[in-house]
C-alpha cells in the first residue's frame, strides 16, 4: 500500500516534469520560497494614499504585477512571432518608443509643453495603434516576403526607430500636464489596483478568447513547424507571419502607452531599453522553443512576471549595481538550461529511474 | 530473468551453429521501450561477413527502432550486441560508428553544398590542418574503385539523388565499417540507379562488409539479398535463408496472416465507362507552371482513376502541383464541371473540391509536432475559416472516426505526428484529404515508403471512393499498382505528356514502350 | 599660479558663453556683434594673465578678425553623436549648429556617430575635403591616435568638446569638457547646506562606468561617507524613469525611509518623482524627500520652480562660444595657454531659481 502510493507520487513527479508550466512553476516556487524565508515582509501588501489622494494597494506584490504587465503584454506578440516566423523581433524596444512617442504627438499636438490634451487620449491611443501595426507590419513583410531571418530584419526597425520616434517630436521631450493620462500607467481613481495590471488582463483575456474562437493557434503552428505543408493545405505562410508580427505591433502599441503615462513623458534613448530580450526570454522560460512551432501561451506570460519577480527580488535584496546583470544572467541560465527539452528529458527519466528502484 | 535470456541465446547459438565463426554482428534479446508502446520484444539479429541481410517488416514493426538502437539513436532497455565476438556498448552514433557500424538514411544527411570529397571526410580529421589534395586524391581513389560516377572535387549537390546515395556509402566504407546499414536507399532511385546501387552493394559484399538493407520493395529483396530478418509487432517472426522463403510466404509472415488480398486487387480490373455527354470534373489546357512542366492537357471524369506514369523526374508530380496551384501556374486555362475556373494557389484548388496529397510526406504533408488530430482537421479546418474553429468535441470526433475507418495506428489523437510510422502518417495525410470532402482527390505517391499491408489498404480505398463517384488522380512509381488501380494512364518523358492509354493498352509492355519512346511515332 | 590663471580665464569665458548663448537661442545674432562683446573678454582674460605676448595678440586678433568675418569663411568638420541620444546631446548639436553657421563666418559639415569606428571614418572625410578645423566629441576615448596625426600632417587643427580621449595633447589644440566630479561635488554641497537632521539617501545611478556616472556617483559616495550619511540603496537605472520608478518603488515597498533622492540625471530624478506620487510620498521644497536631478532639463527647471524638486546640477552643452573663442585666437596667430578647459556650470535650487533661469538653461 505504501510502495504503491510511493510509486504513485513518482508517477505524477515525472508527469509533472514533462509539462511545460513545470519550469515556470517551480522558478516562481523558488523565487516565491527565497523571498519568504529571507523576508516574509516581502508580501507585505498595505494601503496607502498616493498623491492624488486615493487610497491604493502597495508592497512588492503589487509592483511585479504592476511593472511585469508591461513585460506580460509583450510577452503575448513575442511568443507568437516566435511560433510563427521561427525567430524573434527585437526592435520591440524601439517600437514602444515609437508608439510612444507618436501617442504623445497626439496628445500635445506638436506643443511640447502643452497644457491640455490635444484629442482624447483614446484616440491618440488607436492611432498609436495603428502606427505600431504599421511598423508590425514592415518587419512581418520583411520576414514573410524576403525571407529574411527575424533577428536580421527586425535589426533594421532596432537601429532606426529610436532616431524616427525622436523625429516624431522633433527631438523635443513633450510633457503630458494632464492627471487622466498618468491614470493609464498609475492608478484609476477610486481603484487600489494599479492600471496597467488591468490593462494585462484584458489583453490576456483578449488572446484567450482570439485563440479559442478563431484558429489563430493551429495556423500559426502549423506554419512554424512546416511552412510547405500549410501552404499546401491552403494556409498563407506570409500572411500569418506578418499577421503575427502585426499582433505583435498591437501589444507594442498598449505597453507605449502604459510607459509613456507612467512618467507622462518620454525618453527616446532609454524608453523601453532592452526590453526585447526580456521578453524573448519570457517565452523562453514559458518552454516554448524559440525555433518556432507549438506554443504555450499561458506558460509565456508567467515567464514574464517570473522575470519581473526576480528583478524585485534583486531591487529588493541590493544587489549591487555592477553584479546586477550578472546575477539575473546566471538565474536565467539556470531557469533556461532547466527548461530546455533534453534537461526536461533527462529529469524525467531520472524520475522514473527511482521510481523503478523505490518498486524493487 | 537471467535464465530465461540464457536459455535463449543458447537457442540461437544452436541455430546459428556452423557459421558462427563468420558471424560479424549479434543483436541479443534487444528490448526498448517508449512511453505506451513496447516497441522491440526481445528481437534478435544476425549479420555475417559478406552478406546482405534484409531487415523486413511492416511499418510499425520495429525495423527502424532496431536500426536506431543498433546506431546508438535510441538507448536499448535491455539486450546485447556483439560484433566480432565482443559485446560493445553503443550509447552514441560516435560509438556505434567506431564499433564499424556505418548507416546511409533514406534521406541524405550529407551537406549539399560541400563537395564530395569533403562530404566523405568531413568529421573525421584529428586536426584542423588537413592536406586537401591528398584527401581530394585518396577519396577520387575510392569513388573508383567502387566505381562511383562522381569527381572527388565536384560539389556534392551537382549529382544525382543516386550518387549522392553512393558517396554517403562510399564515405561509410571508407571509414572501414564492418557492418553498413542501408535504410531505404533505393526509395528515391530510378531503375538504372538502383541497378548502379546493386552493383555498389555487390562489390561490398565481395570485400567482406556485412550489410542490413532495409526496404519495402520485395523485388530488390529477392534480387540481391542472401538472407531475410522478418519482424512484426517488435517482435522477431525469424531468419531465413532468400531460397526457402517465396514472396507469398514472406509478405504473409510480414503481415501476420494469409494473405489473398494482393489477389483480389489483380482481380478487381478497372470497369469505368465514361458517360457521354457529361463535363469532365477537372479540365485543364494548356497548363503550364514554373516547375518547367512543358503544357499539357489534361482530363478526369467523374468516378474515373487514372494516373500520370512515367520515370522518376519525367514531370509526373510537376504536372499535379500544376493543376493543385503548389506551383506558380504560368499559362493554361482550367474547367470545373464545364465552368472555369481560376486557380493560382492551393487554397483555390481547395474551394474547388480538390484534394492533393504530395509526393513528399515529411517535407510536404505532415506537421510534424502537431497531433495526430490537428493534422487529421487541417485541411477541413482551413476550408472552413479562420474564424469558425472545430468545436474540441468536433475535431475529437472526426479523430476517432478517422483513426477507425483507417485503421490509424497511434497510441491517441494527441499523439504527435512525428511519432507514428510511415505508413500511418500517410494513413492520417489521407484522412485529412478525405474529411475535405473534395470532389477530386489527387494521391501522389501515397504509397511509397510504407508498408506492403497499407500499400494494399490504400489500394483498395482508391477504389472504393472512386465507385462512390469521386474522381482520382493516382501516381505511383510502381507500375504494378497504377496498372490494378487506374482505368486510363498518362504517359510522360522529359516533362511532356507523350501519350495516353486505356482499355487493352494498359499493360506493362505498352507502358514501358511509350515511356522508353519511339512509341509516340507509332502512334501519330 | 597656472590654475588661477586658468580659473580667471573661465570666468572670462563665462561672460561670453552668456552672451554667446543668448545669441544661439536669439537665432539671427549678428556677427558684428559677437565680435564686440568678445574683443573685450579677450582683452580682459589676457591682460589679467599679466602675459604681455598675449595682449599683443589680443590686439590683433581685433584687426585679423574684421576681415574674417567678412571674406573667406572658416571650414569646420564636427563630429558629435546622434543628437537623439539625449536632451543634453540634442541641445548641443542645436548650439553648434547655431554658432557654426555662415552669418559668424563659418562653414560648417556635420557627422553624427554612436560607434568609434564610423566617427573615425568621417573624420577622415573631412581632413581629406580640407577643412580647416575638426571639432571632436568622440564616442569612444581609443583609437583616434593616427587619425589625428594625419589632421595634424594636413594642416587641420583639432579641437575637442564635450569628451576627452586618449591621445597625446600635442595631437588637439584644446579640449573643452564639462567636470562631472565638479557637477556632483556642487550639488552634494548643496545638499550638505540644507542641515538636515538625518540623510537617508536613494542613489540612483546611470549607466555604469560613463563618465557622468562615475563623476557623479563618486562625489556623493565620499562626502557621504565622511559626513555619515546613509545610502539605503545605490542602484543603476541605466538613465531611464521607468527603472528608476521600480527602483525608489522597491523601496517604498521595503518599508524603509528616506528622505533625498540623488539621480544623477533629470530622466531618472522624473521616474523617482513618479513612484513616490503614486505612493503619496510628498517631495520637494515643502515635501518630506529633496529631490536632486542633473542636466537642467528644461522640464526638470520648470519642477524646480513649481517647488516639486529640490536641486537641479547643470551639464553645460554649450561649449560652441568656446570653441568659438579659441578658433578666433588660433586664426589671429594667438596660442592657446591651456589646453583642457572646464565649462562652468551652475547648480539650480528650486527655492531661487527664476523664470528667467528656466528659459536661459533649460535644454
Amino acid at each position: 500500500m505504501q510502495n504503491k502510493s510511493k510509486s504513485g507520487i513518482g508517477a505524477f513527479f515525472s508527469r509533472l516534469v514533462r509539462q511545460q508550466y513545470f519550469i515556470p512553476l517551480t522558478a516562481l516556487v523558488l523565487l516565491a520560497l527565497f523571498n519568504l524565508i529571507a523576508d516574509p515582509a516581502f508580501f507585505k501588501i498595505s494601503i496607502t494614499t498616493n498623491s492624488a489622494g486615493n487610497a491604493v494597494l502597495a508592497g512588492t506584490p503589487i509592483t511585479i504585477l504592476d511593472y511585469g504587465s508591461e513585460l506580460a503584454i509583450l510577452a503575448i506578440g513575442m511568443t507568437l512571432v516566435t511560433a510563427a516566423s521561427k525567430g524573434q523581433d527585437i526592435s520591440v524596444g524601439a517600437a514602444v518608443a515609437i508608439a510612444g512617442s507618436f501617442i504623445l504627438r497626439m496628445l500635445c499636438g506638436g506643443d511640447s509643453s502643452s497644457s491640455t490634451l490635444h484629442m482624447p487620449i483614446i484616440c491618440a491611443f488607436l492611432l498609436g495603434c495603428v502606427v505600431a501595426m504599421l511598423f508590425g507590419a514592415f518587419n512581418g513583410v520583411l520576414v514573410a516576403f524576403f525571407k529574411i531571418q527575424p533577428m536580421i530584419a527586425t535589426l533594421i526597425l532596432y537601429t532606426a526607430g529610436r532616431s524616427i520616434a525622436a523625429w516624431f517630436n522633433n527631438n523635443e521631450l513633450p510633457i503630458i500636464k494632464d492627471a487622466t493620462f498618468s491614470y493609464i500607467g498609475g492608478f484609476i481613481p477610486g481603484v487600489p489596483i494599479p492600471t496597467p495590471f488591468f490593462i494585462a488582463v484584458i489583453c490576456v483575456i483578449v488572446i484567450t478568447l482570439v485563440l479559442k474562437f478563431t484558429n489563430l493557434r493551429l495556423y500559426t503552428e502549423a506554419v512554424g513547424i512546416n511552412e510547405n505543408s500549410a501552404r499546401l493545405n491552403g494556409l498563407n505562410p506570409a500572411a500569418i507571419k506578418i499577421l503575427s508580427f502585426v499582433i505583435l505591433g498591437l501589444c507594442v502599441a498598449v505597453v507605449g502607452l502604459i510607459k509613456v503615462s507612467r512618467v507622462s513623458s518620454i525618453n527616446y534613448s532609454v524608453i523601453a531599453k532592452d526590453i526585447e530580450m526580456d521578453a524573448i526570454l519570457a517565452v523562453a522560460l514559458g518552454g516554448n522553443s524559440l525555433s518556432g512551432g507549438k506554443f504555450n501561451m499561458a506558460t509565456s506570460i508567467m515567464g514574464a512576471y517570473i522575470i519581473q519577480f526576480l528583478t524585485q527580488t534583486l531591487y529588493k535584496y541590493k544587489v549591487p549595481s555592477e553584479a546586477l546583470p550578472a546575477y539575473k544572467a546566471v538565474v536565467v541560465i539556470l531557469l533556461v538550461v532547466m527548461s530546455a527539452p533534453t534537461v526536461r528529458e533527462y529529469f524525467s527519466n531520472l524520475m522514473k529511474k527511482m521510481k523503478v528502484k523505490e518498486a524493487a | 530473468m537471467l535464465r530465461c535470456a540464457l536459455l535463449l541465446l543458447t537457442e540461437n547459438q544452436e541455430v546459428n551453429e556452423g557459421v558462427s565463426e563468420n558471424v560479424v554482428l549479434k543483436m541479443r534479446n534487444i528490448h526498448k521501450r517508449f512511453p505506451g508502446v513496447y516497441a522491440l520484444q526481445g528481437v534478435d539479429l544476425t549479420l555475417r561477413k559478406g552478406e546482405i541481410h534484409a531487415l523486413m517488416g511492416e511499418n510499425g514493426a520495429g525495423k527502424s527502432t532496431l536500426i536506431k538502437v543498433l546506431t546508438g539513436v535510441y538507448t536499448k532497455d535491455e539486450g546485447e550486441i556483439s560484433i566480432d565476438d565482443q559485446v560493445v556498448a553503443i550509447h552514441s552514433p560516435q560509438q556505434a560508428q567506431n564499433a564499424g557500424i556505418s548507416t546511409v538514411y533514406q534521406e541524405i544527411t550529407l551537406c549539399p553544398n560541400l563537395s564530395v570529397a569533403e562530404n566523405m571526410y568531413i568529421g573525421r580529421t584529428a586536426g584542423i590542418g588537413q592536406n586537401w589534395k591528398k584527401v581530394n586524391a585518396d577519396a577520387e581513389k575510392i569513388l573508383q574503385s567502387l566505381d562511383i560516377p562522381a569527381k572527388a572535387t565536384q560539389q556534392l549537390s551537382s549529382c544525382s539523388i543516386a550518387v549522392q546515395q553512393m558517396v554517403a556509402i562510399a564515405r561509410a566504407v571508407d571509414m572501414d565499417c564492418k557492418v553498413l546499414i542501408l535504410d531505404e536507399p533505393t526509395s528515391s532511385l530510378d531503375e538504372q540507379e538502383v541497378a548502379k546501387l546493386f552493383k555498389l552493394m555487390r562489390d561490398l559484399k565481395a570485400r567482406g562488409v556485412g550489410i542490413i538493407f532495409v526496404t519495402h520493395f520485395l523485388d530488390q529483396v529477392y534480387e540481391v539479398c542472401d538472407r531475410i530478418t522478418v519482424m512484426r509487432d517488435g517482435q522477431l517472426v525469424g531468419e531465413y535463408v532468400i531460397e526457402d522463403l517465396p514472396r507469398v510466404q514472406l509478405v504473409s509472415k510480414m503481415l501476420g496472416k494469409e494473405l489473398d488480398d494482393m489477389g483480389d486487387i489483380s482481380s478487381e480490373y478497372q470497369t469505368y465507362e465514361h458517360k457521354e455527354g457529361e463535363a469532365p470534373v477537372f479540365e485543364a489546357e494548356g497548363l503550364a507552371s514554373d516547375s518547367g512542366i512543358k503544357p499539357f492537357d489534361f482530363h478526369i471524369n467523374k468516378g474515373e482513376v487514372n494516373g500520370f506514369t512515367g520515370l522518376l523526374g519525367s514531370g509526373r508530380s510537376e504536372c499535379v502541383r500544376a493543376i493543385f496551384g503548389a506551383d506558380r501556374v504560368t499559362r493554361g486555362s482550367v474547367k470545373m464541371n464545364g465552368k472555369p475556373v481560376k486557380i493560382s494557389k492551393p487554397i483555390d484548388a481547395m474551394r474547388h473540391g480538390i484534394a492533393y496529397l504530395p509526393e513528399d510526406r515529411k517535407v510536404d504533408g505532415i506537421v510534424g509536432d502537431l497531433s495526430v488530430r490537428d493534422n487529421l482537421i487541417l485541411a477541413a479546418q482551413v476550408l472552413k475559416g479562420f474564424l469558425k474553429p472545430f468545436s474540441k468535441a468536433e475535431a475529437n470526433k472526426f479523430a476517432d472516426e478517422y483513426i477507425k475507418l483507417l485503421s490509424i495506428k497511434t497510441a491517441s489523437a494527441d499523439t504527435p505526428i512525428k511519432s507514428l510510422s510511415g505508413g500511418n502518417q500517410q494513413k492520417v495525410i489521407v484522412a485529412r484529404w478525405l474529411l475535405a470532402h473534395p470532389e477530386y482527390l489527387i494521391l501522389d505517391e501515397p504509397t511509397r515508403g510504407i508498408d506492403v499491408g497499407t500499400k494494399t489498404d490504400i489500394q483498395k480505398l482508391v477504389l472504393k471512393l472512386a465507385s462512390e463517384g469521386m474522381s482520382i488522380t493516382f501516381i505511383s512509381s510502381e507500375l504494378d499498382e497504377m496498372l490494378r488501380t487506374c482505368s486510363r494512364l498518362v504517359v510522360m518523358r522529359d516533362l511532356h505528356v507523350v501519350g495516353e492509354l486505356t482499355g487493352a493498352d494498359m499493360n506493362q509492355s505498352k507502358v514501358m514502350s511509350t515511356i522508353a519512346g519511339g512509341e509516340k511515332k507509332n502512334a501519330e | 599660479m597656472k590654475k588661477k590663471l586658468a580659473l580667471m580665464m573661465v570666468a572670462a569665458m563665462t561672460m561670453a558663453s552668456v552672451v554667446g548663448c543668448g545669441g544661439g537661442s536669439n537665432d539671427a545674432a549678428p556677427a558684428a556683434a559677437d565680435t564686440e562683446t568678445e574683443a573685450p573678454a579677450d582683452t580682459a582674460a589676457d591682460t589679467e594673465a599679466e602675459a604681455p605676448a598675449d595682449t599683443a595678440a589680443a590686439d590683433t586678433e581685433a584687426e585679423a578678425e574684421a576681415p574674417a568675418a567678412s571674406g573667406e569663411l572658416i571650414k569646420v568638420g564636427i563630429i558629435n553623436n546622434d543628437p537623439n541620444e539625449s536632451g543634453y546631446r540634442t541641445a548641443n548639436d542645436a548650439d553648434l549648429k547655431a554658432t557654426f553657421c555662415e552669418e559668424n563666418g563659418y562653414e560648417a559639415s556635420f557627422a553624427y556617430s554612436l560607434k568609434n569606428e564610423e566617427q573615425i571614418n568621417s573624420a577622415q572625410q573631412f581632413i581629406q575635403d580640407g577643412v580647416d578645423y575638426l571639432l571632436l566629441s568622440a564616442a569612444d576615448t581609443s583609437g583616434w591616435d593616427s587619425v589625428l596625426q594625419d589632421a595634424q600632417a594636413n594642416g587641420v587643427k583639432v579641437i575637442l568638446f564635450d569628451r576627452t580621449i586618449d591621445a597625446d595633447p600635442s595631437l588637439y589644440e584644446a579640449s573643452i569638457v564639462s567636470d562631472m566630479r565638479a557637477e556632483g561635488d556642487k550639488a552634494v554641497e548643496w545638499l550638505k547646506s540644507q542641515n538636515l537632521d538625518e540623510y537617508n539617501i536613494i542613489h540612483i545611478q546611470g549607466v555604469m562606468g560613463s563618465a557622468a556616472q562615475i563623476g557623479r556617483s563618486d562625489a556623493l559616495t565620499e562626502t557621504a561617507a565622511d559626513e555619515g550619511w546613509n545610502i539605503i540603496v545605490s542602484q543603476t537605472a541605466n538613465w531611464n524613469a521607468e527603472e528608476a520608478q521600480q527602483i525608489v518603488q522597491s523601496v517604498i515597498d521595503s518599508g524603509e525611509s528616506f528622505n533625498v533622492i540623488y539621480a544623477e540625471n533629470d530622466n531618472m530624478a522624473q521616474g523617482a518623482v513618479a513612484a513616490l506620487d503614486a505612493a503619496g510620498i510628498t517631495h520637494g521644497v515643502d515635501g518630506d524627500v529633496k529631490i536632486l536631478g542633473f542636466d537642467t532639463n528644461k522640464f526638470a527647471l520648470e519642477e524646480l520652480l513649481a517647488g516639486n524638486w529640490n536641486y537641479d546640477g547643470q551639464c553645460n552643452p554649450f561649449q560652441s562660444s568656446y570653441i568659438d573663442e579659441i578658433i578666433k585666437t588660433l586664426e589671429s596667430g594667438g596660442t592657446i595657454s591651456e589646453k583642457t578647459i572646464i565649462m562652468d556650470e551652475m547648480g539650480f535650487d528650486a527655492e531661487t531659481i527664476t523664470q528667467e533661469d528656466v528659459d536661459t538653461y533649460g535644454i
